[in-house]
């Protein structure tokens, strides 16, 4: 495979983006005053842990020994066989918790620690993230109260428990599409009145700089970590392409971040009913400035999708700019391929996926011997396990037509 | 014809004459009587009127203002709507209006602070624009003759308040609470707090906004500030069903209240 050369960047991809948390015409800081402050507070801890060797050595020392890091490159036989193309996966379903998120939390969550902060909110889609702050809320003596979107609390009631289990109090939302958008919305008019002792522990590579930067550092473990693997397995090379799933993107730039200095072709995989990229336009919403699904007027579209966590009308902003310079492209997979895929995994190697990461897989399901040639070699980062869709992969399979 | 004297003038000029100013709110379109609203709260003694533009998300409000929006677009409400209906009114008092800044980026900046010129809007206030982000909001807003109101928070350092004040225009929007708006019991010490710490730092009026609920509260406010924002008070009222002249009375319980502090 040749590699896509990224369109003439203005600026290096990928990196700091400095003071005003630009990515080239994405990013930024749209936030009420109130919030302002807190947004420069806490780009001053991070930009000082980051360059502080003793916050790096007890992230991974967490991460190794209570996150069960690093995970494994696992080499797909049988799928890659069926396929024609060598799939492995990054496997961030065998971190703690069952998802990438953990990796994110417990920096924000050391972060809020450095800051004097006690309490932890957070928004919660598929409530992968919601369970990974409120398990990172116990492990530090937090607080923690997650809001989640009421459709959400219902597709994903098993989740709801967990949290509850973990000490984290749930909140409903019933505004708006009742989904992680509107969860998004009433996290930010918590932390506006808490802000004092409350860390707004985002989820995902958007918001507010510094949190794109932010979450795409902590998360880069993934593809630090793949890279290292994959040339291990590789015989000292770098897949041929790079697959992610992405809703707001955290799984899809910690990987991407990896690779984007290789020559991998990067992709992610956005649900078809939620394509910011696809169907979106350059907007503001969250804190930033990114692809988003919106009318003529700029009021804010709904996505709709299998999978509550890919259920955002926009995008990181980074993957705006990556999408926009070409460095990666972005594409879609519909519920029907999603399910499919799943059960292929599933049936194939033994892994029951989370519907997020089943898009990745669907796009290489539909694109093996297509658009990624036979013989070529491709990383899936598998974001997170699928138990906690079990029931509603039931359902969807029972109601199927 | 001259153009239209701008906001900050209005306003300034009134608060020398010894007024408190008081800038009743209310969401375009929430009920089928909006405008009239808007007439009565004139008719009441407003000194400007903040008209809020539904948004999807927003962000910054509490309840009732969200299911203001949430009314206003069910019913079709649109910027060009609500700027259609405002240029055919013909209003005493100056309009300012709120939003949230995805409405203004979707249409573009120049754009939109044109067309809020040409429905007569004399201001804007976009909560979701801080000051590092609002330079070519505030350049197109100028251009257009529409004054760019920027906002103080409790929370906002002094240096910092010192560099909004710097570029603000029309009046001092001075947020009373950390928090969304909305109706509270008490007024929040940080109402007064953050006034007291702009008074006589700026040339343009101070008013607090986001928690003054009643006319002792605006009152309370008004020992320290050259004024009020009165929101989520009114517009509740308005969905619980009250008639626009039982707003246009509770906006003269607010006047004679400011009036007597």
């Amino acid at each position: 495979m040749s590699a896509v050369q990224p369109a003439a960047a203005p600026e290096p991809l990928m990196a700091d983006p400095g003071p005003s948390g630009r990515f080239g015409p994405f990013g930024g800081r749209y936030v009420p005053e109130s919030l302002v402050p807190a947004c420069l507070e806490l780009e001053a801890a991070f930009r000082e842990a980051w360059d502080d060797p003793g916050f790096h050595q007890e992230l991974d020392d967490i991460l190794r020994v209570y996150g069960g890091r690093p995970t494994p490159v696992t080499p797909c036989r049988r799928l890659s066989a069926q396929l024609g193309v060598e799939v492995l996966l990054k496997r961030e379903d065998l971190c703690h918790t069952g998802s990438h998120k953990l990796n994110n939390v417990v920096g924000q969550a050391l972060l809020a620690r450095r800051m004097g902060k006690d309490r932890l909110v957070a928004e919660t889609g598929a409530g992968q993230h919601g369970v990974a702050t409120a398990t990172a809320a116990a492990l530090f003596g937090m607080a923690c109260t997650v809001y989640m979107g009421e459709v959400d609390v219902e597709r994903q009631a098993l989740n709801v428990f967990r949290m509850e289990l973990l000490g984290a109090e749930v909140r409903p939302v019933g505004s708006g599409s009742r989904t992680l958008k509107d969860a998004v919305n009433e996290a930010l008019r918590d932390w506006v009145a808490t802000v004092d002792h409350t860390h707004y522990c985002l989820g995902s590579v958007m918001g507010p700089h510094p949190y794109p930067w932010m979450v795409r550092e902590f998360q880069r473990v993934i593809g630090d970590e793949a890279r290292e693997q994959c040339r291990t397995l590789l015989g000292g090379r770098d897949p041929d392409w790079v697959v992610a799933c992405v809703g707001g993107g955290s799984n899809a730039a910690g990987t991407f971040a990896g690779f984007v200095h290789t020559s991998a072709r990067l992709v992610g995989v956005e649900a078809a009913g939620g394509s910011a990229m696809g169907h979106g336009a350059p907007g503001v919403l969250h804190g930033m400035r990114s692809m988003l699904l919106q009318d003529e007027d700029g009021q804010i579209g709904e996505a709709h999708s299998v999978s509550a966590g890919l259920d955002y009308p926009g995008i990181g902003p980074e993957h705006a700019q990556l999408g926009s310079v070409g460095r990666a492209e972005y594409v879609t997979a519909d519920d029907r391929e999603v399910l499919e895929a799943l059960q292929l995994l599933a049936r194939t190697e033994g892994i029951v996926p989370a519907l997020e990461p089943a898009h990745a897989l669907a796009f290489v399901v539909r694109e093996a011997g297509r658009r990624i040639p036979s013989g070529a070699t491709v990383l899936v980062t598998l974001s997170g396990r699928g138990d906690k869709d079990v029931a509603q992969v039931r359902e969807l399979l029972r109601g199927a037509p | 014809m001259a153009p239209p004297e701008r906001l900050g003038t209005v306003l300034a000029a009134k608060r020398e004459a010894g007024r408190k100013l008081f800038v009743p709110y209310v969401t375009a379109g929430c009920h089928p009587a909006w405008l009239e609203v808007v007439g009565e709260l004139a008719a009441a003694g407003a000194d400007a009127i903040e008209v809020g533009l539904p948004f999807s998300d927003p962000m910054m409000d509490g309840p009732t203002i969200q299911e203001a929006s949430r009314q206003a677009l069910e019913r079709g409400t649109t910027t060009a709507s609500v700027l259609d209906q405002l240029a055919r009114a013909d209003l005493p008092v100056p309009i300012v209006v709120m939003t949230y800044f995805n409405l203004v980026h979707r249409a573009g900046e120049a754009r939109f602070a044109g067309r809020l010129a040409a429905a007569g809007v004399r201001g804007a206030i976009v909560p979701d624009l801080p000051l590092e982000e609002s330079g070519p909001w505030r350049d197109a807003a100028e251009q257009a003759r529409v004054d760019p109101v920027l906002l103080v928070a409790p929370a906002t350092p002094p240096e910092r308040a010192k560099r909004i004040l710097a570029v603000a225009r029309g009046f001092v929007y001075a947020v009373g609470l950390m928090g969304v708006t909305g109706e509270r019991q008490a007024l929040a010490a940080s109402a007064t707090a953050v006034a007291e710490r702009l008074r006589g730092r700026s040339s343009l009026p101070v008013l607090v906004g986001v928690g003054v609920s009643t006319p002792a509260q605006a009152a309370q406010v008004a020992q320290v500030a050259d004024g009020v924002v009165v929101g989520s008070a009114l517009v509740r009222r308005l969905l619980e069903g009250d008639d626009p002249a039982a707003l246009g009375k509770l906006a003269r319980a607010f006047r004679a209240a400011l009036d007597d502090a």
